[in-house]
């Protein structure tokens, strides 16, 4: 399944990094990533291909929730298709 | 990418800080094959058949709210009104059926069940009689059974006599429970016009003209249109209605979505999608503070009929154009203990019964969780119905009545109810008599306008 993580919070060094490695050692595939600035928060979104992680869904957003909180980000996942019936057509 | 960062914090918003959620998944099952000329032949239909159709019901929840990151906080099932399954016995008290289903909603694990019912909209069957004379017991002994009664339809008029009642029913099932503030009585509705199809408890129950089982998904989110309507501050009335409508078609396509999916790992086909503003008591998930926020200093002031009629409006087309199988009552939902702006109105002195009546002709169902003095007489709480009865009798709506005399207490008091049931201060009744209106029972004839052959 496809998956998109938020990351949502104050700029600063190695963000990215550091969630591009959690998802590297989980053989999650980044997909397609993008950042912006969004009403002065640091806004990253990253599709992400869930296909052959080795790590279970309940357990790994909890982990990337935890992962946000050490950070001092917001990081959330949730299923591609949410977005694709809410702003697709 | 996709998607626009701007589209994908409005939606992980949505959940994160708007408590946009899934209310409630309802499974609906017939049972009106386990009718049997024995009780307890009928009960051990009904249970193994619940069981059967029900029975990862819960885990099929938990698993979609997991993958998909959506909550859904409520799994529940509806049967058909168990008025016509236990007519065929010959058993006079039919509270044995609501234990029946109380043990198999805590089987499941759902926290409530719905369909202890009976539908008297034009007269009164033998079993219906029964169920009728059994709703205080089998609400007071049971935790997870919701029971309801339809007295009126625009289409056969309101049956007085079932009115007349509904209001000894209520006092008693108060009395059964008072101990806990009357909380028997919300799990108790009235109703004109009630949907088959509605997965909202405490009304749920599924309808004699539905299939053998179908998922019905109630999406709520008050919170949502709360916050999309904060950014048109000062804007006029047509931006505003345009932005509740296009909230509204965003957080159905969300439900048709889970709704759909979680039918098709049932194995049942998927019912309806019914998009309902239903409040919480948490701050955020509030109705009332959604009429606040479109310039009222208080809800159940002046104007607050006007804005309650928009935005169920724009609620029901929003919905409308996003999922093709919109049912159930679709709109806003006006509960007093359920809503924590509500209850501000009423503690600010802004909202009294006779206001929340004029709004229910204009939210999707009713008088709601209302708390009204224990006192109040048997014949002042069926003419309440009547009045709401005859609002949804004229202008071809569902009305419903969910009403709680609080025992030993008087207007002004607090009532708890706990959980999402929430608690309210208790609002006052006019002191005048209704009680030889209530007395002529028989049958209030339906308006002309239901002559539409």
């Amino acid at each position: 399944m496809k998956a998109i993580v938020s990351v949502v919070g104050s700029d600063k060094v190695g963000i990215i990094a550091n969630v591009s490695n959690f998802l590297a050692d989980r053989d999650i595939n980044i997909d397609d990533i993008s950042q912006t600035v969004l009403e002065g928060n640091f806004v990253m979104m990253m599709m992400v291909d869930l296909s052959k992680s080795t790590a279970q869904i309940g357990p790994l957003k909890e982990e990337l929730e935890t992962l946000g909180e050490t950070l001092g980000v917001s990081i959330a996942m949730m299923h591609e298709r949410v977005f694709g019936a809410m702003h697709r057509i | 990418m996709l998607y626009t960062p701007f589209e994908i914090k409005e939606t992980v918003d949505m959940f994160l800080r708007q408590k946009l959620d899934i209310r409630a998944i309802t499974l609906g099952i017939s049972l009106l094959d386990c009718a049997s000329a024995s009780g307890v032949e009928s009960r051990r239909r009904i249970r193994d058949k619940l069981l059967r159709i029900a029975g990862s019901l819960v885990k099929i929840g938990d698993e979609i709210e997991t993958e998909y990151g959506i909550p859904i906080i409520n799994k529940r099932v509806s049967v058909t009104p168990i008025a016509m399954v236990a007519a065929a016995s010959d058993e006079i008290d039919y509270s044995p059926w609501a234990e029946t289903l109380d043990g198999v909603a805590k089987e499941l694990g759902i926290d409530f069940i719905g369909g202890f019912s009976a539908l008297v909209q034009k007269g009164i069957a033998p079993g219906d009689r029964r169920l009728i004379d059994s709703i205080p017991r089998a609400l007071a002994g049971t935790d997870r059974v919701c029971a309801s009664v339809n007295v009126a339809s625009t289409k056969s008029g309101i049956n007085m006599d079932a009115v007349r009642e509904m209001g000894r029913v209520i006092r008693e099932s108060a009395a059964l429970s008072a101990d806990r503030d009357g909380l028997a009585c919300a799990k108790f509705v009235v109703f004109c016009n009630a949907p088959e199809d509605n997965p909202f408890m405490a009304g749920a129950f599924h309808g004699p003209g539905e299939g053998d089982s179908c998922l019905n998904v109630g999406v709520s989110g008050p919170g949502v249109i709360k916050a999309a309507i904060e950014s048109c501050r000062g804007a006029s009335f047509d931006v505003l209605a345009d932005t509740i409508k296009k909230t509204a078609f965003k957080i159905t396509r969300m439900g048709q979505l889970v709704g759909t999916e979680a039918a098709r790992r049932l194995g049942v086909p998927f019912g309806i999608l019914d998009l309902s503003l239903a409040p919480t008591p948490e701050v955020g998930d509030s109705v009332a503070r959604i009429l606040e926020e479109m310039g009222l200093e208080s809800t159940g002031t002046h104007g607050s009929t006007a804005a309650l009629a928009m935005l169920t409006d724009m609620v029901k087309k929003g919905g409308v154009m996003a999922s093709t199988s919109v049912g159930g009552l679709s709109g806003a939902f006006i509960p007093v203990s359920e809503d924590e702006g509500m209850v501000a109105a009423v503690r600010a002195g802004s909202l009294h019964l006779d206001k929340l009546e004029a709004m229910t002709c204009v939210c999707s169902v009713g008088l709601d969780m209302v708390a009204i003095p224990g006192d109040t007489k048997a014949s002042t709480i069926s003419a309440i119905i009547a009045d709401e009865m005859a609002i949804g009798m004229v202008n071809n709506k569902t009305t419903a009545v969910r009403i709680i005399p609080v025992p030993g207490k008087k207007a002004g008091e607090w009532a708890e109810f706990g959980g999402l049931l929430g608690g309210a201060p208790i609002i006052g009744v006019h002191d005048f008599s209704s009680e030889a209106f209530i007395a002529r029972g028989g049958r209030i004839p339906a308006p002309i306008h239901s002559f539409k052959n």
